[in-house]
């Protein structure tokens, strides 16, 4: 007899033995669907290694069916007027491959008897080669004239694996007119194959030897390079195409239009002479960009072949900082320009609102503290309102009003002015500059914020930095009425084949609700800067139009109390930034702008004249007086200058 | 004395399954040394990743059966907990977010989840009683679908698929009913429309190209077009060792990864391809022998699924190679270069060497 247990187990063994034979059941149709699949494979491998094996060993082994890639030809920069800012034309280049050949010195100093060859050329060779790969042409000479590529050509035969070119070239006609803003193009790199296969664009860029390095040729870079077409080709043992199988027609890149006037841009740049600096000017109501200076500039051609090292040292090494992109990426204290901000930030609080008026002794005091925050006037500007605060820059003013408002509270509201953010602009590479907050010191020296760092924020001192742009954009959005238009420089992007224009879109970015009796007394007071007794009363001289403007001076070197700046004594690059700002006609705004000149003095002497030929042609169409550049007389005042445009 | 010790020392390993693997990957660092432009250091930085792999496969061939199914669960469920911080934590690469950092190294859980899913769907088949129900197949769908779809949405589609496979391996062989298979294929053809509308924009081309390369010649389906131009010309005896055209001229893309197939093709034909495909079918028969051999209802649901995932990368990759698969990007198994895969796989084959050396002790 069985125990209930026996009966249990052999009940499992049982259960067990049915399970395995259940589960080798399953095995089986496993292995049979295993083998069936591998047959698939085997089929597929007998039909093209044997079956078809004539067919692929015609394509692989002879090489004859090659794929070649067409470039698209790339878009063109036009101002808005069209005027040409970058295109494309043919040259020959002669190009060596390396790995095609056994000595490459001997065959450029043989190539170098029918066709001259500069050391340049030879330097800007070696540097290229080290770039690329070995079986990739590289160019020794570019630029060749009929003459020379035909005397090559007869002499071809002696040179294999070197060979006459005709590609595309990038040219920038007005030359170092905006560099900065259009930018340039370049060979591409390992960084460049390693973007565009991220982005996945890298099969677009097969037979493309240049890229967008800079300014708008970088940003659009998408929209200027075109589509990539491709010919399949039936090529001989020589590697030369005999007949086209098939074909896929490129599509060449958009035209971008700008909303900046190289009109304008010219006489921008020629107001600024010598000196360093940067200027944007934007039409405040869409945002559009009129003007992008940046000084010095630099010749985009010499960067589209690689540029020698030479010239290279020369840009880069040179004290004038010539390849910085001010606009975007210099950054200023913003000194006095900071005072119209301030103020609309106090009269938002509720601070400040006329009448009130302080008497101004000349200096400030915090409480139960003897150090004197100076104005620029010593012994004060008497009874002063806040518009008036505005007009004359009274420093005194608004350190008690910065004190007053707190650090947080103003930060947070100019912080809509677009200061300490960056401004979505159509370059790349802006950076965010800085609005210094107690949590933001913390994080940076571990130290604790002191109330007379709140004190110099008024004055738009302290650890305060602005780029161009951004204190061009405060300008517009304040000329805007607190409205935010993204900052951008491309108006409208052309279909190269159709020459149908799409617009780019202006995008608000930021809406202030501001009491409009606010902004009055800001812009009266801004309005009277050029007027007679404001500190840029000459800016605004026979003008016609009315101009509301800030004049500043940020230091560069710290002075001592007690004592006093004397320009004169003061090494040329030590000297003062001169900024101003100005927005114009003020009822109606259709310009603001903000300039800077490094090293300048001041801004209303300085900086003003550039702001003022950038309007008068801009609103009345007026060309600058012809000596213009040395009209301006801010180190050479020979012409007495009012008290107050010599400060801010 | 000396014979003693090495019997003790590889009691566990099965010495057919072993003599394979080692063909194969001999096979590996010959193709690596053509296939990488004989560079020396690729081939000798794979034969460390060997080194590695087999002494994880060592290592797992001395695990007995029993003490990897108590560990199944938990293993699963860090794997789960794992996948879930790579989408919320997870570094991005490449426009997928696969990768968790975590302080001093990366780590991919997906890889993790190879060997933690089939090993979670034994386990829980292994602890119901009797014959499986309807109710277990369902819990074990879930239990299946939620690795697979925190994979798929990193995205990574490939291992996604090969996860799925893998427990579906476990399902079938568990005894899921015919009635349910065959509805399930007709739903999967029904749902094809809805699936396509799911995939990523780069999935879809792949799938497009598949089916006419030359549609994209100089992106997508470049790989394709040259890779099965590679494999044509090898012809019926190949070009030989480090002689083929396509291979050595630079127009085979990944030829030491996910295209390495292309490479050993061109140089070896048909031929080739012919032992190397028995190759393969020896090792899955070695692990389906193992498999119906094995004792408990875990340790044989588990070799099975492992033998038959051996068989999904091997089948994928050949196939996407040779164009009638979409590309995606799987390795081709012990050949291709790379340390995780190589890793993963002899993990696998130790479990089955320890399945089938350890089953005399399990049978009580």
């Amino acid at each position: 007899m069985l125990t209930a247990t026996d009966h249990n187990m052999g009940a499992e063994l049982k259960n067990h033995l049915h399970e395995q034979h259940y589960f080798r059941l399953r095995l089986g149709v496993a292995a049979f669907v295993v083998l069936s699949l591998f047959a698939v494979l085997a089929f597929r491998f007998s039909y093209l290694q044997l079956k078809q094996y004539n067919h692929y060993q015609t394509l692989a082994e002879n090489n004859r069916i090659s794929l070649v890639p067409i470039v698209p030809n790339r878009g063109l920069i036009l101002d808005k007027n069209g005027t040409v800012l970058a295109h494309n034309f043919f040259a020959y280049t002669l190009e060596i491959t390396p790995s095609k050949i056994n000595d490459v010195e001997a065959t450029i100093a043989e190539i170098s008897k029918l066709v001259e060859v500069s050391s340049l050329d030879r330097k800007r060779f070696k540097k290229l080669r080290d770039q690329s790969h070995n079986f990739e042409s590289v160019p020794i000479r570019t630029h060749l004239n009929e003459i020379e590529a035909a005397r090559f050509a007869v002499n071809h035969y002696r040179f294999p694996g070197v060979e006459i070119k005709s590609r595309l070239f990038r040219h920038y006609p007005l030359g170092k007119l905006g560099s900065h803003m259009v930018g340039y193009i370049g060979r591409i790199n390992d960084k460049d194959i390693k973007n565009l296969e991220e982005s996945g664009d890298l099969s677009n860029y097969k037979g493309s030897d240049h890229i967008g390095k800079s300014g708008l040729e970088q940003f659009y870079e998408k929209y200027l390079h075109g589509t990539t077409g491709f010919q399949q080709v039936e090529i001989d043992a020589d590697g030369h195409a005999v007949r086209v199988l098939s074909s896929n027609a490129p599509i060449p890149g958009n035209n971008i239009i700008l909303s900046a006037d190289s009109k304008l841009q010219e006489i921008a740049e020629t107001a600024f002479g010598d000196r360093r600096g940067a200027m944007v000017a934007i039409n405040p109501k869409t945002g559009e960009v009129l003007s992008y200076v940046s000084q010095p500039t630099f010749d985009p051609n010499l960067f589209v072949d690689g540029i020698d090292s030479e010239s290279w040292k020369a840009l880069n090494e040179s004290l004038d900082k010539p390849l910085i992109n001010r606009p975007l990426r210099g950054i200023y204290p913003p000194g006095s320009t900071f005072k119209p901000f301030v103020a609309l930030a106090g009269l938002e609080a509720g601070k400040r609102e006329p009448p009130y008026s302080i008497n101004d002794p000349g200096f400030y005091t915090l409480p139960g503290s003897s150090h004197r925050y100076r104005d620029w006037k010593p012994g004060g500007h008497g009874t002063v309102d806040i518009q008036k605060a505005i007009t004359i820059s009274c420093d005194t003013f608004f350190y008690g009003l910065a004190m007053e408002l707190g650090i947080d509270n103003l930060t947070s509201f100019v912080r809509h002015f677009g200061f300490g953010r960056k401004s979505d602009f159509d370059i790349k590479g802006e950076i965010e500059g800085l609005l210094p907050t107690p949590e933001w010191k913390n994080r940076r020296f571990k130290q604790p914020w002191y109330p007379g760092e709140t004190v110099i924020v008024g004055i738009g001192q302290g650890y305060t930095l602005v780029t161009p742009l951004q204190l061009a954009q405060a300008t517009a959005i304040l000329a805007n009425n607190g409205v935010a238009m993204r900052p951008h420089l491309v108006s409208h992007i052309q279909n190269a084949q159709s020459g149908k224009n799409t617009a780019i879109t202006p995008i608000i970015q930021d809406k202030l609700t501001l009491n409009p009796n606010h902004i009055e007394i800001v812009k009266r007071g801004m309005v009277d800067v050029t007027m007679p007794g404001g500190t840029a009363a000459s800016v605004g001289a026979n003008a016609g139009y009315t101009i509301a403007a800030k004049t500043g001076t940020a230091q560069v070197i710290g002075i001592k109390q007690n004592e006093k700046y004397n320009e004169h004594a003061i090494d040329e690059r030590h000297r003062d930034h001169a900024l101003f700002i100005a927005f114009a006609p003020a009822e109606d705004p259709k310009i603001a702008l903000a300039v800077i000149v490094e090293n300048g003095g001041h801004g209303g002497s300085a900086a003003g004249p550039i702001a003022r030929k950038v309007m008068d042609y801009y609103l009345l169409g007026k060309q600058p007086a012809p000596d213009a550049a040395k009209e301006n007389k801010i180190l050479n005042p020979a012409t007495p200058i009012p008290e107050e445009e010599l400060h801010d | 004395m000396i014979s003693k010790l090495f019997q003790n020392l590889f009691k566990h390993i099965d010495a057919f399954l072993m003599a394979c693997l080692f063909f194969a990957l001999l096979t590996s660092l010959f193709v690596l040394y053509s296939a990488s432009g004989q560079s020396l250091d690729r081939v000798s930085a794979q034969a460390i990743n060997m080194v590695v792999a087999l002494t994880v496969l060592w290592v797992a061939a001395n695990i007995p059966p029993q003490k990897l199914e108590r560990v199944a669960l938990a293993l699963y469920v860090l794997g789960v907990l794992l996948l879930i911080a790579v989408a919320l934590f997870g570094s991005i690469s490449h426009g997928a977010r696969r990768w968790l950092n975590i302080g001093f190294t990366q780590i991919q859980p997906s890889e993790l989840m190879r060997i933690a899913m089939p090993m979670m769907l034994a386990w829980y088949f292994a602890t119901r009683d009797g014959k499986p129900g309807t109710a277990n197949f369902i819990v074990a769908g879930l239990l299946l679908a939620v690795p697979v779809a925190l994979i798929m949405k990193q995205p990574d589609l490939g291992t996604s698929l090969l996860i799925a496979s893998s427990g579906f391996y476990v399902l079938f062989l568990a005894g899921l009913s015919w009635k349910f298979l065959a509805g399930a294929a007709v739903s999967l053809l029904g749902l094809m429309p809805v699936f396509w509308s799911m995939l990523h924009d780069y999935q879809r081309k792949r799938i497009e190209i598949l089916f006419d390369p030359t549609q994209d010649p100089l992106g997508a389906g470049y790989h394709t077009i040259q890779a099965i131009i590679a494999i044509g010309s090898g012809g019926a005896t190949g070009k030989g060792w480090l002689n083929g055209t396509q291979t050595q001229l630079d127009f085979l893309p990944e030829r030491t990864t996910d295209f390495i197939f292309a490479v050993f093709s061109e140089e070896f034909g048909f031929l080739g391809n012919m032992l190397l495909l028995s190759l393969f079918t020896l090792i899955i028969l070695r692990g389906l022998m193992i498999a119906s051999q094995a004792k408990s209802t875990f340790s044989r649901l588990l070799a099975g699924s492992i033998t038959l995932n051996f068989f999904s990368y091997a089948f994928v990759n050949m196939g996407m190679v040779s164009g009638i698969l979409p590309v995606v990007g799987v390795p081709l198994p012990l050949i291709s270069y790379g340390g995780t895969s190589m890793v993963t796989l002899c993990l696998g084959f130790g479990i089955l060497m320890s399945i089938h050396t350890h089953k005399n002790l399990v049978a009580n």
